[in-house]
């Protein structure tokens, strides 16, 4: 049994971890910047241990910081969080050396996903349908890369996620400027330059299935929607994706498992799909080995933790759910308030919080680490808190976030809260199954 | 590090369920360890009743050390003649597009409102700075990879 839990991470994520922990009767140790020691996710930890200083590569990103730090703690456990170290091998490596579980897949997991190249692979064997592209070492290799998928097309990072290194080009005269950006980009995001090019989709849903493994068999938990993104980032994410087709729906819940199973999968995991919104074809994109920012709107339409599902599996339990106990009720929808001014693109806003209202009830969670008196720094991402409304089905759902949105304040620095305010108003989004132009539509006009 | 926080999100929607039946609208508790305020928002328009927020505050020994950094900010004097070029952002200034590469600009170049003199990354995003006026670059003030504050002077222009 896991006595004590290292959580590699902060912000949110970390006091998430923290609550279910305690819940669970296992002692935190929460590795802290210097700039998280006075954090809520350090206020509530049982204790902190330090893993650098404030910039995060020689703090959270630093294997060999957190591993130290883990270990002169006495923690028995793990927990990365996501962003991060989340999906990187030398940290699964360094725990098992170190005798430490790491709460997470095995190493030969995460090296099969956390490089999107090598999960297309992987993909391609399990029988998943992929979109077409490849890797681009340089700009040359890019070009030619391009030639086969035309445009617009996408660069991406090959060690990526959250949109850090992504780029969307049109023509080919932007093609050496973006790939430049991009590459730059991942370096400084993932500590690894190389981008891959991909066709790019233009009605295109992105539809998540949240799954667990235990190593043997695999289940699903659903789908979620997360078609609303910024520089491909989500903005808005729900549970179940709404408007697909249920034979579809199924159809990429079980392709979702077969990758899982596939894979011997172990623990929580995220198979990303492209979802054509006119055809509902769908296309594997990636597979996220961790826990996902949005994976509130999965637990609350399941009444399932993931995070306390994922310690049990780390713990070497088999799973303790079968499919059949996986009983979603009603609709979810979460909205990310970053501290950004959405009015100047999305500049960041970081800064310290007062008169900080988040909004309470029946029917809705909030998931943050900034109360009053709270801070966002600059040197991390500008997440402030999830709003998650949840109703009996989708039009319940969206009036209670909206509803939850208006009473929503906080001083000291601008959010995106009143961005979701005009979503949650849209009747597009009202009505459901908007594709991933709709943000850029929606914020231009 | 004070430990237990003996309210969990769930104890904070059961406590507004409480309050949501009954004639309050407000709710204040402050303990040793932290104060919560839950209250009643104002009524909807059309008469419907208002929703719920809540209001925290940790309590801490130590006042917040943020103003420190605003304070090391402190600069010198714009000399006579010369144009700063601020940071619009906090984060850490880059003078070159990638390691290794030439700077956006050295001293004695010229530059117009949009050339750009370097890049700031902030949150993970890098944000292009301009030189927001024109001039002759006369000096550098920062370093490159050098964690700045918003509205710190970059370079001046003469």
């Amino acid at each position: 049994m896991i006595k004590t839990l290292f959580i590699a991470n902060r912000g949110e994520i970390a006091l998430r971890v923290i609550r279910t922990a305690k819940r669970l009767g296992i002692e935190t140790v929460l590795g802290v910047s210097e700039a998280d020691v006075r954090s809520a996710a350090a206020w509530l930890a049982d204790r902190v241990a330090p893993v650098g200083p404030a910039p995060s590569a020689q703090s959270y990103l630093s294997v060999d910081n957190v591993v130290k730090a883990a270990k002169a703690s006495g923690a028995d456990a793990l927990h990365p969080g996501y962003g991060f170290l989340a999906e990187n091998v030398a940290l699964a490596r360094a725990c098992a050396e170190a005798g430490i579980v790491f709460v997470g897949p095995a190493p030969e997991s995460l090296e099969a996903m956390g490089d999107k190249l090598m999960a297309r692979t992987v993909g391609i064997a399990a029988g998943l349908p992929v979109v077409p592209g490849g890797e681009a070492a340089d700009k040359d290799a890019a070009r030619a890369r391009a030639e086969e998928t035309g445009y617009p097309l996408l660069l991406k990072a090959v060690s990526g996620g959250g949109g850090k290194g992504m780029k969307r080009v049109d023509e080919p005269a932007d093609l050496d400027a973006q790939i430049d950006m991009a590459m730059a980009e991942a370096q400084a995001a993932f500590g690894d330059p190389r981008v891959y090019v991909e066709r790019f989709i233009a009605s295109g849903r992105h539809v998540e299935v949240q799954i667990l493994g235990d190593g043997t068999s695999a289940i699903h938990l659903g789908t979620r929607d997360c078609s609303i993104q910024r520089r491909f980032q989500k903005l808005v994410e729900e549970a179940p994706a709404p408007n697909l087709p249920d034979d579809k729906r199924a159809a990429i819940e079980q392709a979702a498992v077969r990758l899982a199973e596939h894979l011997d999968y172990r623990g929580a995991g995220t198979v990303e799909f492209l979802v054509d919104a006119e055809t509902f074809d769908f296309f594997f994109l990636e597979m996220n080995a961790r826990i996902q920012v949005e994976h509130p709107v999965t637990e609350a339409i399941t009444g399932i933790d993931l995070i306390e599902q994922q310690i049990i599996i780390a713990d070497g339990s088999p799973l303790s759910l079968t499919q059949e106990m996986v009983r979603p009720f009603g609709h979810a929808i979460e909205v990310r308030i970053n501290a950004e001014d959405w009015r100047k693109d999305f500049q960041p806003s970081p800064g310290i919080a007062s008169a900080v209202r988040w909004p309470a009830g029946a029917g809705i969670r909030v998931d943050t680490h900034i109360f009053d008196g709270g801070e966002v720094p600059p040197f991390y991402d500008s997440l402030a808190g999830k709003l998650i409304a949840h109703g009996k089905d989708r039009g319940e759902a969206v009036a209670k976030l909206g509803a939850a949105l208006g009473n929503f304040a906080l001083a000291g620095m601008e959010t995106t809260a009143g961005l979701h305010a005009a979503i949650a108003a849209d009747p597009r989004f009202m009505e459901g199954g908007v594709d991933t132009r709709f943000f850029g539509e929606f914020a231009h006009g | 590090m004070k430990g237990d926080l003996p309210l969990t999100p769930d104890d904070v929607n059961a406590i507004v369920a409480i309050l949501d039946g009954g004639q309050y609208d407000r709710l204040d508790i402050r303990t040793g360890r932290f104060r919560l305020r839950v209250a009643r928002s104002e009524d909807g328009p059309d008469g419907e009743k208002g929703g719920w927020t809540q209001q925290w505050s940790l309590e801490d020994d130590e006042p917040v050390a943020a103003e420190a950094e605003a304070a090391a900010s402190e600069e010198s004097e714009i000399p006579e003649g010369m144009t700063a070029i601020r940071a619009t952002l906090p984060g850490t200034f880059y003078r070159a597009p990638s390691p290794g590469a030439d700077a956006f600009v050295e001293v004695g170049d010229m530059v117009e409102p949009d050339t750009p003199v370097g890049i700031i990354e902030t949150m993970k995003l890098f944000n292009p700075a301009a030189a927001g006026c024109s001039g002759e670059i006369a000096e550098i003030c920062v370093d490159n990879a050098e964690m700045i504050a918003a509205g710190r002077v970059l370079m001046l222009v003469k």
